[in-house]
């Protein structure tokens, strides 16, 4: 079971602002599904090897050379706020 | 729409132009997207530019390919260039990608002509297109119903002609379940088959994008134009690309066709089982050794998944943040407050489940009790998978425990919705290949399709049952009628 607070502590760790309302739903709705996931409990997995991929592809590396990436311009066009070639962001440090 | 193999034809002959044929599925759109609501944005002057460079190329005599001139829709969750891309969120809402997807690349080189963006559930995240931010899509069978999730949008443009084929992506049976619903041919590649650059991620372990099609021979068709290395994306195989249509036979003698036992039980519509069963015995009648097939572990595949798939997303979703791109929200006092508030707004309330749920079972404690076990399950039903295609070549199954539901039917339950990818969710966890082709109607006149999944790699077996047994069935003839 989760109850609001622990609801409000993961919210915060998803950098989601919940209302208080969403927090009382998010409760009861994820401990519901946090119970479906109990029947996983049924399975002895113990010695059983964790699959990441399926269908796994490892160590892949392409040689380092310099290629021309997107333009500058354009990436920046997307952002929401900026100055110069920067992104601006609102300020970090409280007062 | 007729289909790609007709509309070559006519375009190889100069009985019709590409914008011609272009011009008729903007039509088409024009007259039922009041209705269908398929289509998030329509491309109607790029498709036109397009088509006028392929009439030119015809004329000036040089040869072109398969799907040169062919409209087709592109869920939007595929990143197209200077061409808006919202993935069906607020959050995106104003998107506009500076670079395009390797598949999407690939098509415009082949020649095809995009008409348009299609509707999905936000981020891919659902099974009846329901959690766009933006619009719901009806079903072209009953416009009082969904077209199931997440491409619903890809599915429902298809069947109901607004173009000849679309792209979908599958994470859980995003193309599959739709498919089914809407009465048309969807097929989720093995996983590393087609690239995944530009597709935004969802769940990268499970995420493939696959062809919608009203035929067999098209999906066949589209699928050899997506496939294919791309170093661009690192979980990229490097497999040759057969021509997929060669492998389209009639006969199905000596196929060695499994039934998953797990799949015919509990919750399943009879109506559904009927249908299916019939399917099964046409195969049968085709020449096909039927098996019955047990997965044990097929069933705990759902938990595993919404085990697996929100981690993964809630980690591909902390890139939404309000600073490089996307939405921000204003008056903002401080970063955390920005990011908070940003993403408060920015997403819907499925998208914001799922990013709690992966965050609570990635969190420090909870790792081993959930993460860890989801993936050791993972491995469970692969094994189920490698140990049934010892004695089989494909597998089929229902595709969807149901036909399509009513609109709002299962909103307000996220649990019910997860149970609806019961049959397709193991697929993607194995990394395997699945189709679903029309097997034929309820009682209400809602299709229904059959489920057949293949071994790593084996597309074309996969096909060639799926066309065998359309070939010998009327199912895929049918059209919705929409007034």
């Amino acid at each position: 079971m989760l109850d609001r607070d622990q609801v409000h502590k993961v919210a915060l760790l998803a950098r989601l602002e919940l209302t208080p309302q969403e927090e009382e739903q998010f409760a009861t709705q994820l401990s519901n599904i946090l119970d479906y996931f109990e029947q996983l409990s049924e399975l002895d997995v113990a010695e059983v090897p964790p699959t990441a991929r399926a269908i796994d592809v490892s160590n892949v590396v392409r040689a380092d050379e310099l290629i021309p990436d997107l333009a500058r311009e354009k990436i920046l066009e997307n952002a929401p706020d900026r100055v110069d070639d920067f992104f601006k962001v609102p300020k970090i440090m409280h007062e | 729409m007729a289909s790609i193999r007709t509309l070559h034809q006519q375009l190889v002959k100069k009985e019709r132009s590409a914008i011609e044929i272009t011009q008729e599925a903007l039509e088409r759109i024009q007259a039922v997207e009041p209705q269908l609501h398929s289509f998030l944005q329509v491309t109607a002057d790029h498709a036109l530019a397009q088509a006028k460079q392929v009439d030119d190329r015809i004329a000036a005599g040089e040869d072109i390919g398969w799907l040169t001139g062919i409209p087709i829709g592109i869920k939007d969750n595929l990143c197209t260039q200077g061409i808006r891309t919202t993935c069906a969120s607020r959050i995106l809402e104003n998107f506009v990608p500076p670079y395009e997807s390797t598949v999407t690349a690939k098509l415009a080189e082949a020649g095809m002509v995009m008409v348009g963006k299609t509707n999905m559930d936000e981020f891919a995240m659902g099974g009846s297109t329901e959690t766009s931010a933006f619009q719901l899509t009806a079903n072209p069978w009953n416009t009082s119903r969904v077209p199931g999730g997440s491409s619903g949008g890809s599915a429902a443009a298809v069947a109901a002609g607004e173009c000849t084929v679309s792209l979908g992506s599958d994470t859980g049976g995003s193309i599959r379940q739709p498919a089914s619903f809407c009465g048309i041919v969807g097929m989720k590649p093995t996983y590393g088959l087609v690239s995944r650059y530009g597709l935004v991620a969802f769940a990268s372990s499970l995420d493939q994008i696959g062809p919608f099609a009203r035929s067999v021979e098209d999906a066949a068709i589209l699928l050899g134009a997506i496939a294919g290395y791309d170093p661009k994306d690192s979980t990229s195989l490097k497999v040759a690309v057969p021509d997929y249509t060669r492998f389209l036979t009639p006969d199905l003698k000596g196929k060695k066709v499994g039934v998953i036992r797990e799949t015919f039980g509990e919750g399943l519509d009879p109506e559904v089982e009927k249908v299916v069963q019939q399917a099964i015995a046409q195969l049968k009648a085709l020449g096909a050794e039927i098996r019955e097939i047990s997965c044990p572990r097929f069933r705990y595949g759902i938990a595993a998944y919404y085990i697996i798939a929100p981690s993964e997303a809630s980690a591909n979703l902390a890139r939404y943040d309000g600073v490089k791109y996307g939405a921000r929200v204003a008056n903002a006092d401080n970063l955390l407050e920005m990011y908070k508030r940003t993403r408060a707004e920015g997403f819907g309330a499925e998208v914001k489940r799922r990013i709690m749920i992966g965050t609570y079972v990635l969190s420090a404690g909870y790792y081993d009790a959930y993460y860890l076990k989801a993936q050791k399950v993972r491995t469970l039903i692969k094994q189920d998978f490698e140990q049934a295609f010892e004695q089989v070549d494909v597998l089929v199954s229902p595709t969807a425990p149901t036909t399509a539901f009513e609109l709002g039917g299962k909103t307000t339950d996220p649990l019910s919705m997860y149970l609806v990818d019961l049959m397709t969710i193991p697929v993607n966890l194995a990394g395997l290949p699945g189709l679903s082709v029309p097997c034929g109607f309820d009682s209400q006149g809602l299709p229904i399709g059959l489920q057949i999944i293949g071994n790593v790699l084996r597309e074309d077996q996969v096909l060639q049952v799926a066309y065998a047994y359309e070939q010998a069935t009327e199912w895929h003839k049918q059209d919705p009628q929409l007034t």
